[in-house]
């Protein structure tokens, strides 16, 4: 069994990190920054083998480990009638043991890739410094015990995605991409912030039956007791849910992620796959309990993930930035697991987090690789890499039919889990959502091989320099060549782990050592679902054949060219423009929402009334003064014996004042 | 009549005239003279008031005071001892104040010195 401090330092080694990059090295060691890296590799290696210990101390433990809990602040006194203390734990249990291996894994394999992508950036060691920090975070809120706890993790993340993304904060979009990631977060988690507000006032019920409201084992008991109920349950749920939408890049709150493209690749690579994005999810299926409590806010969250990975696949068609597809990708699968979720099979959420974030991670690593190359992310000025970069053709490869969903890669085994359950979810809800989904299948295939075949096969058409028109600058060059070794071993790494996470984790039949089903059964019990997920044969071969279906037609169109891609483009012209142009939803968001509805609308009446009415208030004030003393000022003539008689008069209005009042 | 009554109206007809002298007249010497006038009025009323209004209220709490304390008491007269001389201090001051006025403006005319309106 894993003592306390033993899980403290899981999140306290990379904050340590940190502290000594930032306070250390950076100040005086600046030329060494190199040791920046290996500090937090160092850091994380050791948070990985905590988190495999207390994965392996969640495994032989019935429920979830419970740590003390530590008064952190309290309000009013703690005996009197409206006080009320605010604690602060760690909880493990299967669902935080699960991610901590994932988050710590995923994180390692980024900054050791980091160690090529980065070399001698200006900014190496704060960028470690920000990455040790997103980690941290990311750890502490997979482990807290405490909701409070987890929303100050919660928006440690925001922050430092914000801190990453706008890393190159010289570029100009770079620093947009951040400040709109920051802002769309923040509007998910004013959502959250209420919900946690709507709890406290909540308080009296949770007390009266002995528990804490923050506390998430006290919640579940809470909703499992029938403490809470009703509309209260409902709206605490989705409060909850517009933070994890807003994390999570779910319809509306999806336009924050596209963007963050700007950050350094390794970044996009760690937040698409295990720290930010993957937060939204984790904290729905923490409070899973809750939602189940509620079936309206089951069908909000199974509808808007629904919605969200059908609408994401779409625009990930169209794009030619290599990242771009990913970004689309990423929001589309994010919408599955909200789906699982949203139709009760929070395990086959869960695993599908887990396989995603490597193969996920692995694709972000191949741009990075690819970009390495040729300067650019622009996939219509790449081609024939597959000839040039055999390892990372092979590894990219490996990621793509497992987010197309292939048998026997990764993602097949979770993306069946959610559609079979949404296929036997029951509900006329379920059913639509498990059409949407299929269809995203379709598309999620078609748009991965659309852009394998762009990338790597056919012939190379110029990189960075046909892009900028033959001259290309000092800083980005074509350069074809297989990445360095320190990038190219993570993307192996990542490879085995997209082929085998998904048939070693929850395999359909026994393994020697590993038991069939071990993931759903120690899993299941902590979300409560006790039976796992019967896998279905007829829904595994349908959505193997509309993959298959989805890469033939990437082959027809980006393959042999048998089908023009342009002429299907202009077939269908209006369509395409739509997608190209995302929707319009950054349009609606910039343009009416920001420019006129914000700028021109809120900002103009507001500057209206601070002119009308606050400069107005003040000039009056000043008026009334000055034309107060330019009158009263006659009265002071320099007379004494007019101040004496005004004293008399001032001392007999007194006394008679006083003579009346008796 | 009461003597209190008597002595009273003495006061504040000596205290109302130099009032009238201080607001009105334009000399500053009779100023001066007029403020004398009131102060004298007040010593006048302090010593009266302590003849006569002083014991009788002691003599309204027995016990409070023995008798011949109670002839004894002169704070009124006290009083009026050190208002004559601040009284003769402030006209020291104020005949030098005169002084210097008519040696800067060669006049006594206090609706002349006006400056202080700055």
């Amino acid at each position: 069994m894993i003592p306390e401090p033993a899980v403290w330092a899981i999140i306290l080694l990379p904050l340590g990190s940190l502290a000594l990059i930032a306070f250390v090295i950076r100040p005086f060691f600046n030329r060494a920054a190199r040791l920046s890296g290996y500090i937090t590799i160092l850091a994380l290696l050791g948070s990985l083998a905590l988190s495999g210990w207390a994965l392996k101390s969640a495994l032989g433990h019935e429920g979830p480990i419970g740590f003390t809990l530590h008064p952190w602040l309290t309000l009013g006194g703690p005996t009197s009638a409206t006080g009320f203390t605010f604690r602060v734990g760690l909880l493990l249990d299967p669902l935080s043991a699960i991610m901590l291996v994932v988050v710590s894994g995923v994180s390692l394999m980024v900054q050791v890739y980091s160690q090529g992508y980065m070399r001698g950036d200006p900014g190496y060691s704060r960028y470690f410094a920000f990455m040790s920090l997103f980690t941290a975070s990311m750890l502490g809120l997979v482990l807290a015990r405490n909701l409070i706890m987890l929303y100050v993790f919660w928006e440690l993340v925001g922050l430092c995605s914000y801190l990453l993304i706008g890393f190159w904060y010289h570029r100009p979009a770079a620093a947009a991409a951040a400040k709109k990631a920051f802002i769309v977060t923040r509007l998910g988690d004013f959502g959250f912030l209420l919900a946690l507000l709507y709890l406290y006032f909540h308080r009296a019920s949770f007390v009266a039956a002995g528990l804490d409201p923050f506390d998430i084992a006290d919640l579940h008991r809470a909703v499992a007791t029938g403490a809470i109920g009703g509309m209260v349950v409902t709206w605490l749920a989705v409060g909850v849910f517009a933070g994890a939408a807003g994390k999570s890049a779910q319809f509306p709150l999806h336009v924050w992620l596209p963007d963050a493209m700007e950050g350094p690749t390794p970044v996009s690579s760690l937040i698409h796959a295990a720290t930010m994005v993957a937060a939204g999810v984790f904290l729905v299926a923490r409070l899973y309990p809750v939602f189940v409590a509620s079936q309206m806010a089951m069908n909000v969250v199974a509808v808007i993930g629904g919605f969200t990975a059908l609408f994401a696949a779409t625009m990930g068609l169209v794009m030619n930035d290599i990242k771009r597809v990913m970004a689309y990708s990423t929001v589309s699968q994010l919408g599955y697991m909200m789906l699982a979720l949203g139709v009760g099979a929070p395990v086959a959420a869960i695993f599908h987090l887990f396989n995603h974030a490597f193969f996920k991670c692995l694709l972000f690593l191949g741009a990075g690789s690819v970009n390495h190359a040729t300067g650019t992310f622009n996939m219509q000025f790449m081609g024939g890499l597959r000839r040039v970069q055999p390892w990372t053709y092979a590894t990219v490869l490996v990621a793509g039919l497992s987010l197309a969903g292939i048998f026997p890669l990764s993602g097949f085994w979770s993306k069946d889990e959610v559609l079979v359950a949404a296929w036997r979810g029951g509900t006329a809800f379920s059913q639509v959502v498990f059409w949407l989904a299929m269809a995203a299948v379709f598309l999620t295939a078609f748009y991965a091989f659309r852009m394998m075949f762009l990338t790597f096969h056919g012939q190379f058409r110029g990189g960075v320099e046909a892009e900028q028109g033959g001259h290309a600058s000092g800083e980005h060059r074509v350069h074809l060549a297989e990445s360095p070794a320190v990038m190219v071993f993570p993307m192996v790494v990542l490879g085995i782990a997209a082929v085998v996470s998904g048939f070693l984790a929850n395999p359909v039949v026994d393994l020697g050592p590993i038991p069939k089903h071990w993931f759903a059964e120690f899993l299941g019990g902590a979300l409560g679902e006790t039976h796992p997920q019967k896998t279905s044969l007829g829904v595994a071969v349908v959505s193997m054949l509309v993959a298959l279906g989805g890469i033939g037609l990437a082959w027809a169109m980006y393959g042999t060219r048998v089908l023009s891609p342009q002429r299907v483009g202009r077939a269908l012209r209006p369509l395409h423009t739509l997608l190209t142009q995302r929707y319009y939803m950054d349009h609606l968001y910039e343009r009416a929402i920001v420019s006129r509805g914000f700028y021109k609308g809120a900002c103009q009446a507001l500057e209206k009334f601070d002119d009308n009415f606050v400069d107005r208030a003040v000039n009056m004030v000043g008026w009334f003064s000055r034309n107060t003393g330019h009158s009263v000022r006659r009265l002071q003539t320099g007379q004494v014996q007019l101040y004496g008689v005004g004293i008399v008069l001032g001392i007999i209005v007194i006394l008679a004042v006083y003579l009346i009042g008796q | 009549m009461e003597p209190l009554q008597r002595f009273l109206i003495v006061s504040a007809v000596l205290f109302a005239t130099g009032l009238y002298g201080a607001l009105s007249l334009r000399n500053v010497v009779v100023v001066l003279m007029g403020i004398e006038l009131m102060f004298n009025g007040v010593n006048v009323a302090m010593v009266a008031l302590s003849r006569y209004v002083v014991p009788a209220t002691l003599a309204a709490n027995p016990g409070s005071a023995t008798d011949s304390a109670l002839r004894t008491v002169l704070t009124g007269q006290v009083f009026a001892a050190f208002i004559i001389t601040v009284a003769a201090a402030e006209v020291a001051v104020g005949l030098a104040i005169v002084l210097a006025l008519y040696r800067s403006r060669e006049t006594v005319d206090i609706t002349d010195a006006s400056s202080m309106k700055q």
